[in-house]
């Protein structure tokens, strides 16, 4: 049975404290319990795409991972992660490393070197089956580089490439479902998830991803209180209301098999996620009531799709 | 013994990989270098080689599987032409200033746009500033060699660099010739086992690998690179020298060919030198005292010591078989040029843009630049210092 404090004083950060990112920022919690999830005895190579976890946690000569860690570029920790795995596989075939020891593969990315620019590169490496887990902190911009729009940034959203102006409110397009993709990949594990309550969910899936042989995608929604436009002590609260309002489903797909992990007892309106944040804010002026819906309805329709996969699979 | 074979450019360079069995091979098909990781796939799934092959997306993610591999701890090695380098471009800088000593053969074709599928060395020039030593390979045979020399070069401390192993496209790629083949055991003793000091899968050490690297030591990493580019001269010249024992070839930074007593000589790279050397054979024949001297090492540029093998003559032509589109001249001759001046080398010198796209480059047209070399040297000037050799041209 999984226990929050016991798996903290079992299992010390190999994420530490020390690095430069945001207070309230969606990203670290993840990271954390990603590598808590990793068995004590193991090793991990972690691969970062550049991105604000990468430029905070890793800026020479010092480091916040305890594991071995390697950044090359943007748009390609896909890659670069499927290349150490490669090495790890020819060195162990040789007998160039001891058999009893092992090494996972991480690789983290945010929404724009995964869902934009590194989509190819994720994409390769998932279909070439390296065992590998590719987990994706979604914050629905390029907030690296000062909250330009990606295909993750859901509609009507204020960013600086899509201010909400005199004309056109916001971001038009809807976002991408990059977790949909990569369940076409048909991969033994993908899985959305967040840090709520104990984090739980996020462990679990964490685990379940690391432990299944071949490449697997955890895609993991974490708020950033500068782009969202949120006091930094509501993280959790976001977190909770993205997933309450059924915005951020929780689900997994397991060889296929479609699984709602949490389904929430009564869906709350979507207005409670949006209008905790102010890159919404326009949405609640007098004559923009239409977006709300517009946003409402995007939610429904994509919450009722899950549910049907996930009713699906459980006839299949 | 060695072995005689007759073998394309790629499949002496396929060859030269198996024997080598490097630990993670990361490639993309492109013309004309495809052929290399083909062959070499085949050995893979034939169980010749230990090698793990990641057939990726495309060659930026070649280069970054590389990259990962390289620092993982194994020798990762890739082929490409043109575009694919181009696409590579951004991967090649980080492998270089991550100190990973990648070793990649590049079969010269011209670089988009518009495609041409045909060889000249615009995609090499391209990557000319970005850390990677560079060898040339006037045929089959050199591309071999190269290849077997590379590791131990790219691999020194003193050096760790990656290193790429030019060959021109088609011409050499594609031309089947005799060569000679050293035994797999000799290859492997010579090349020897890869043993980073310091490497991602080592779980005694975790190391982290491409930070965010600001002002406070960009500056010293990148002048580190500077300083392994210049030790990579010395040891680019001990492992030619091991490698003179075992096969009896010798190498350098360069060739001389009948160069020592020229009055005229042209510099060159790659497969054109076998053309210059016939002509240069001819000339001679007829009392022209013609010479030519061919560049094996492009990066680390020897510059010094290509001043020196040619200050004695009385006029030099540089081809280049890319142009710098700078409005004063390609790439070599900017470079030969600026090492002669450095050298007090006052020799009239000129450039000839040549066999751009692929195409031909005749005994004829190598006639013709000694001729004017001749007529350089009766007039003591030199009217236009940046020319083209073989472009047709509205009048």
């Amino acid at each position: 049975m999984y226990n929050l404090k016991e798996v903290i004083a079992e299992k010390p950060s190999r994420f530490t404290a020390g690095h430069r990112m945001c207070a309230g920022c969606g990203a670290p919690p993840v990271a954390r319990m990603v590598m808590r999830a990793l068995k004590k005895e193991d090793h991990a190579v972690v691969a970062g795409a550049t991105g604000c976890m990468e430029v905070s946690t890793f800026i020479y000569p010092y480091t916040a991972w305890t594991d071995s860690f390697i950044h090359t570029a943007f748009e390609c920790a896909g890659a670069t992660c499927s290349g150490v795995e490669a090495a790890y596989k020819s060195l162990k075939k040789q007998g160039k490393l001891p058999e009893d020891e092992h090494t996972k593969f991480i690789a983290f990315g945010g929404d724009g070197g995964t869902y934009d620019i590194g989509l190819q590169s994720l994409s390769g490496a998932m279909e070439r089956g390296h065992d590998m887990t590719y987990v994706c902190y979604d914050n629905g911009a390029y907030m690296n580089t000062g909250i330009q729009r990606s295909s993750a940034t859901p509609r009507f959203a204020d960013t600086t490439t899509t201010p909400a102006g005199k004309v056109i409110p916001g971001k038009t397009q809807s976002r991408k479902d990059l977790t949909e993709i990569m369940v076409s990949h048909h991969l033994p594990y993908v899985a959305q998830t967040i840090g709520v309550k104990n984090f739980n969910d996020l462990y679990a899936k964490a685990e379940k991803a690391i432990y299944t042989k071949g490449a697997c995608f955890l895609n993991v929604l974490a708020p950033c209180p500068r782009g969202w436009g949120y006091s930094t002590d509501m993280l959790m609260e976001i977190n909770r209301l993205a997933v309450e309002t059924c915005y951020w489903p929780l689900y997994e797909v397991e060889n296929g098999v479609y699984r709602m992990t949490y389904i929430p007892s009564k869906k709350l309106p979507i207005e409670e996620f949006l209008k905790l944040q102010k890159r919404f804010a326009h949405m609640f002026k007098p004559g923009n009531e239409w977006m709300i819906e517009e946003f409402q309805k995007e939610v429904d329709t994509r919450w009722d799709e899950l549910l049907k996969k996930c009713e699906m699979s459980k006839l299949n | 013994m060695s072995i005689r074979e007759r073998l394309s450019g790629n499949e002496a360079s396929a060859i030269a990989m198996k024997q080598i069995n490097p630990d993670v091979v990361a490639a993309f098909p492109i013309t004309p270098s495809t052929e290399i990781p083909q062959y070499f796939s085949s050995f893979v799934n034939n169980g010749t080689v230990d090698t793990e092959f990641v057939a990726v997306e495309s060659e930026h993610s070649a280069m970054s599987a590389c990259i990962g591999a390289q620092a993982a701890g194994a020798r990762a090695m890739t082929a490409t032409s043109s575009n694919g380098l181009s696409l590579m471009w951004e991967m090649i800088y980080i492998a270089s200033s991550t100190r990973l000593p990648i070793v990649m053969s590049l079969v010269n074709r011209a670089v988009s746009g518009p495609l041409n599928i045909h060889n000249d060395h615009s995609d090499a020039m391209g990557v000319r500033d970005s850390g990677w030593i560079m060898l040339f390979s006037e045929n089959n045979q050199e591309a071999y060699d190269n290849l077997l020399m590379a590791h131990r070069i790219a691999e020194n401390s003193n050096v760790m660099l990656p290193l790429m192993v030019c060959q021109d496209g088609f011409i050499t790629s594609h031309s089947i010739e005799n060569i000679d083949l050293l035994e797999d055991d000799k290859v492997r003793d010579f090349v020897g086992t890869y043993k980073p000091e310091h490497y991602l899968l080592n779980r005694k050490e975790p190391i982290a690998v491409g930070p965010l690297d600001l002002q406070g030591y960009l500056f010293e990493h990148k002048y580190g690179q500077s300083q392994a580019m210049k030790n990579a001269k010395k040891v680019i010249l001990d492992v030619a020298k091991d490698f003179e024992n075992l096969t009896g070839r010798k190498y350098s930074f360069f060739e001389e060919y009948r160069l020592e007593d020229a009055e005229i000589a042209i510099i060159c790279m790659n497969s054109t030198a076998g053309t210059t050397k016939d002509v240069v054979d001819n000339l001679r024949e007829k009392g022209i005292k013609a010479g030519l001297l061919k560049i094996r090492v492009f990066r680390p540029f020897p510059a010094e010591e290509i001043a020196k093998a040619i200050c004695h003559v009385k006029a030099v032509a540089v081809l280049d078989k890319a142009d710098s589109l700078n409005a004063a001249g390609g790439p070599l001759f900017t470079d030969v040029t600026s090492a002669m001046y450095l050298n007090d080398c006052k020799v009239p010198t000129v450039n000839y843009i040549y066999g751009i796209g692929g195409r031909d480059t005749t005994t004829k047209e190598i006639t013709s630049v000694f001729t004017d070399l001749e007529d350089i040297v009766r007039s003591n000037t030199v009217t236009n210092p940046y020319r083209y050799l073989g472009v047709r041209v509205e009048k």
